[in-house]
Order: structure tokens, then sequence, then C-alpha cells
């Protein structure tokens, strides 16, 4: 039962403030672009706790990993993953960027726009920010196009 | 105020003496030539095409011997911890740096950046810092030709395997922290970060690494000044083609890094300090290895991105003058600085300072490499007793 809500949002939506924790020995990972109930599990990496904040604007499914790593992936009340953010070690951006992760590879990996440390990746509707130092990476990607109306990104931490 | 050229990787103190440093805190030249100092250059760095870049020379010997090579261009990191040199500027000394083993297998890192990775085995080394030197130090290798990265560390960033992506020769970090990793990755392989891997042959997986074998801050492992660097460079209000300045090893142990009267800013648990901001309070840091002042969004600050080949750094129409504060337990300490646009900096070509540099960074504030011109930072390391008290914290 706790695995099922780990990655699924209430529908109809709920306008109310919930935190509802969840444990998941096998928790999944939602990915970037998809709808919520898309399960990419990864069990050698996962054994983290997961909570689900649900706002007005979007629901913030918030894990919490090895080292101490938090990662928070918010999903539009239509149930799409359009925003993940971390904080800590750098987790696995190749499962939540999901097919989005080679479009990031390659704009990383072009010749610097002279910017040494973290990521500024903007290919129109892909938006990847890094910054940080070791031990400490704080990312946030988000796709333009999936944005709910009326939601700021950039306070999304 | 005239600068004398500068002589890259001089490490005798009588020629480092001959070297005018532009500015910098009041002493001169042979009071800072000491025998725990060495030249840091802000240049294009080997590639000619970096900005902000700090490098030096670094000087490494397999164990007990005098097979040594002086490596160039190696960026001066206080935001991260050891030292990182590419297998190609090694030369033939790569192959004889003795490999750090585990069981039967032979350790491999995936060194973790903000934005990369690194691949590349475990050696010892001796290494050679301003003049004093550490004795088998856990160094990392860059080289992917001959294990190959395994998928785990792929899926973190890109791999930076060469000068043209690294735009140094190797890094060396000289941040607070002892270890790259720390206890995180001491734990169990299903629940570290992955910085470690033990390779049999090119087949590779995650394990527990001691914190005494991780790869090390060099400083740390010196006989003595052990305890931090200081890091001096000039005052510099303009863009400008070269910088130079020091890199000093130790706190308060000798004539030229005493730190008078410094503030002290100890870091969290995650190796920040508390930067506010237009009255609003985030993480912060100081780093050497990131070459701008990167703050925020553009939303916050009211500063234009950048279109197109300067993505990742700000273009205000005009120059813009702001401040944050940085607190500390000893007070706080108010920071003015200056963006300037980029596309506007990076028009002339051939500069490779830029005092006025900035751009985003997703909520914290990171203090780069303009920070540090016309200031004396002080980096002290965990658990070394200084006198302005124990490590870690940056001062200045």
């Amino acid at each position: 039962m706790w695995n099922q809500l780990a990655c699924r949002c209430l529908k109809p939506y709920i306008v109310v403030s919930l935190l509802v924790p969840a444990l998941v020995a096998v928790p999944a990972f939602c990915v970037l672009g998809q709808d919520v109930s898309s399960v990419a599990s990864d069990q050698a990496h996962m054994k983290a706790s997961v909570r689900v904040l649900v706002t007005s604007s979007y629901a913030i499914h918030e894990m919490s990993m090895a080292g101490g790593t938090t990662v928070r992936q918010f999903a539009s009340p239509a149930g799409t993953v359009f925003a993940v953010t971390w904080q800590g070690f750098s987790p696995d951006l190749q499962q939540l960027l999901g097919e989005y992760f080679d479009e990031y590879l390659a704009a990383a990996s072009s010749p610097h726009a002279r910017r040494g440390r973290g990521v500024y990746v903007d290919t129109g509707d892909l938006v990847v920010e890094t910054g940080g130092h070791m031990r400490f990476a704080v990312g946030r990607a988000y796709l333009r196009s999936k944005v709910p109306q009326g939601v700021d990104v950039n306070a999304l931490r | 105020m005239r600068c004398a050229s500068v002589v890259v990787g001089a490490l005798v103190a009588l020629l480092s003496a001959g070297l005018l440093s532009c500015g910098g805190g009041g002493q001169s030249s042979s009071e800072i030539a000491a025998k725990n100092a060495q030249t840091v250059t802000v240049t294009g760095g080997p590639d000619n095409n970096y900005a902000n870049g700090l490098f030096t020379t670094v000087k490494v010997c397999a164990p007990g011997t005098s097979n040594c090579q002086s490596v160039p261009n190696v960026l001066v990191d206080t935001g991260s911890f050891g030292l990182r040199l590419l297998a190609s500027s090694l030369g033939t000394l790569s192959g004889s740096l003795p490999k750090q083993t585990a069981g039967s297998n032979t350790v491999f890192e995936c060194g973790q950046f903000v934005d990369s990775v690194v691949w590349g085995p475990v050696v010892s080394a001796d290494v050679t810092l301003s003049n004093q030197t550490a004795s088998s130090v856990p160094v990392q290798i860059i080289d992917a030709s001959s294990v190959p990265i395994p998928a785990a560390c792929k899926a973190i960033g890109p791999s930076e395997e060469d000068v043209t992506s690294l735009g140094a020769n190797g890094i060396l970090g000289v941040g607070f922290f002892i270890s790259d990793c720390g206890n995180a990755c001491t734990a169990s392989s299903t629940a570290n970060p992955g910085f470690y891997y033990g390779c049999a042959v090119t087949s590779c997986s995650v394990i527990s690494e001691a914190v005494n074998q991780q790869v090390q801050n060099p400083v740390a492992l010196l006989p003595k000044n052990n305890n931090g660097i200081m890091i001096q460079l000039p005052a510099a209000a303009n863009s400008s083609p070269a910088m130079s300045g020091w890199l000093i090893v130790g706190i308060g142990t000798a004539k030229n890094n005493s730190p008078g009267s410094a503030q002290v800013f100890a870091p969290d648990q995650f190796g920040n300090l508390q930067t506010t901001f237009k009255g609003n309070l985030y993480a912060g840091f100081l780093d050497t290895g990131s070459n701008a002042y990167f703050f925020l969004d553009s939303k916050t600050t009211g500063i234009p991105n950048c279109s197109s080949s300067e993505k990742g750094f700000y273009c205000p129409s005009s120059p813009v003058n702001l401040s944050a504060t940085n607190t500390s337990s000893q007070g706080s300490s108010t920071v003015n600085f200056t963006i300037v646009s980029a596309s506007q900096l990076f028009s002339s070509g051939g500069d490779a300072v830029f005092p006025t540099l900035g751009g985003p960074n997703p909520v914290t504030f990171d203090w780069g490499l303009p920070f540090f011109f016309g200031r004396n930072v002080f980096v002290a390391i965990e658990g070394r007793q200084t006198p302005l008290g124990a490590g870690p914290f940056w001062a200045y």
C-alpha cells in the first residue's frame, strides 16, 4: 500500500496542505516529464524514505537518500512531474531526468561559456541549473512547457 | 602598479622573490616568498579560454623517490578536497605511482563535482606544495582510458577526461575538509554516494572507503604548516589579462600567514556559511574554483540573464552595485561587489581576470574567485588548531 503511494498524486486535487509520510523499502522515482505514476526504480541506489506534500499548486514527492541527499520532484495537478530539485551529494541525474538526460549531457559537455563550476543549461524547454561545492551540490531542473501557470520556478528548491 | 612578468611554476624561493606581487597585503615579495609560499596566477589556463581561473604548479613524486613531475596549470580550488591530475599531465610518472588496493581489487574513484565527474585510479604520491612535501598522499589520477567509467558514475553528470573539458591539467582541492567524501563514503556500498569503487580488471563496484584512504587535501598531510592555507590576491577593479598572487600554507605558523584580525566564518554541516541578500537568508560559501559571483536568479536579483553564448552569466545593461552580508558567530561582514555584463566583459578578448563577472546559481551564494581579489582569505582545516581557533572555517 505504501509502495503505491510513493509516486502517485491524489485525484481530484485536494486544496489542502497534507503531509503524507510514506516509508518504502523499494521507493520509486518519478521521471521528469512523465506522469507521476511512472515508476522507474533503481534498487541498487535507493533506500530512501519518501514523503509527499500536497499544496494548492503542486505536489512535492521528497526523497531522503544516502549521505543526506534530498531530492524533490514537483508534480502538477494533472500529475506530470514538471520540476526536480536536489541538494547534497549528486543524485542519479540520468534517472531523474529520464529522456532529457542526453539533452542535458550534450549541453553541459559543450564548450564552456567560460563558466566554471555549476551548470546553466537552457535548451528552450529544458532548464538545468546546478551550483554548490564538493559534498553539497544544489540543483534544479524543469520543463518550461510543463510548469503550471502561476508557479515561480525560482521558488522551487 | 608595475607587474613583473609572471614566471609560472617557480618553486625555488629565490626565484619567487624576484616576482613583484601587484598589491596584496602590504608585505614585500621577499617576506611572502618564504619557505611556505608558492605563486598562483589567474590566466586563461592551458587552453587559454578560462575566465577567472586560479592556477598553480604542483610537484608529485613516486613515494620516497626523486622520480617526479611538476604539473603546471592545476586549478586551485577551495571548494573541493584532494589532488586530481590528468594522466596525460603526469607523463611516465603516471605508471610509477602505486595504486591503492582493496583486497585483490584496484581502487578507482568517481570524483563528484557539482557539474561533472572525474574517473580514474587512486594512487599514492609525495606532493610538494609551497616548498613543503606531504608523503604518500592518496591522489586521484584522471584516466578513463584503461578502465571504463561505470554506468552509475556516468549517470551523475558529464565526465571530464582531458584538458579541453577540464580546462586545466588537474584540480588541487584545498578546502577545509581533509577527505573528499568524508563519513558518507564509509557507509556500506548500498548506502553511500558512490565515490569509491573496487575494480577487478574492468569490472567495478562501489565500496566503502575509510576516510584516511580517501583522496585527501595534501595540505592536511604536510609535516608542518598543515592547519590550513592563505590565499592572497591583489585588488582589481577592472578586467586584465593576468594576475599573480600567493598560496601560503599554514595559518599563524610563520611571518607571512598571521591571521591578524580576520573574522572567522564557521561552516554548517553541509560546508556553508550564511549570506543575507535583500533581507533573505541563503547558504553561502567561498570558492576559488568558481569563476564568478554566482548567486540566485534573475527574478530575485533583478539582473537579466545573458542570452546565447554567455548563457550562465548575468548581463545587466549597465553595471550593478550590490551588497550582501555574511554572518558568523563573531559578527557580520558586508561585502560590496559590482556586476558588469558578461557579454561586455568578454567582448574585448585577451582578458582572463574579471572582477565584475556574475551569474545565477540556484538558491545559494557562491563567492567565487572575484571575492578573493584584494583580500587575505584563510581556509582552516577541520580539527586543526589556529590562532583563531580550530577549523573548519574560512576567515577574512
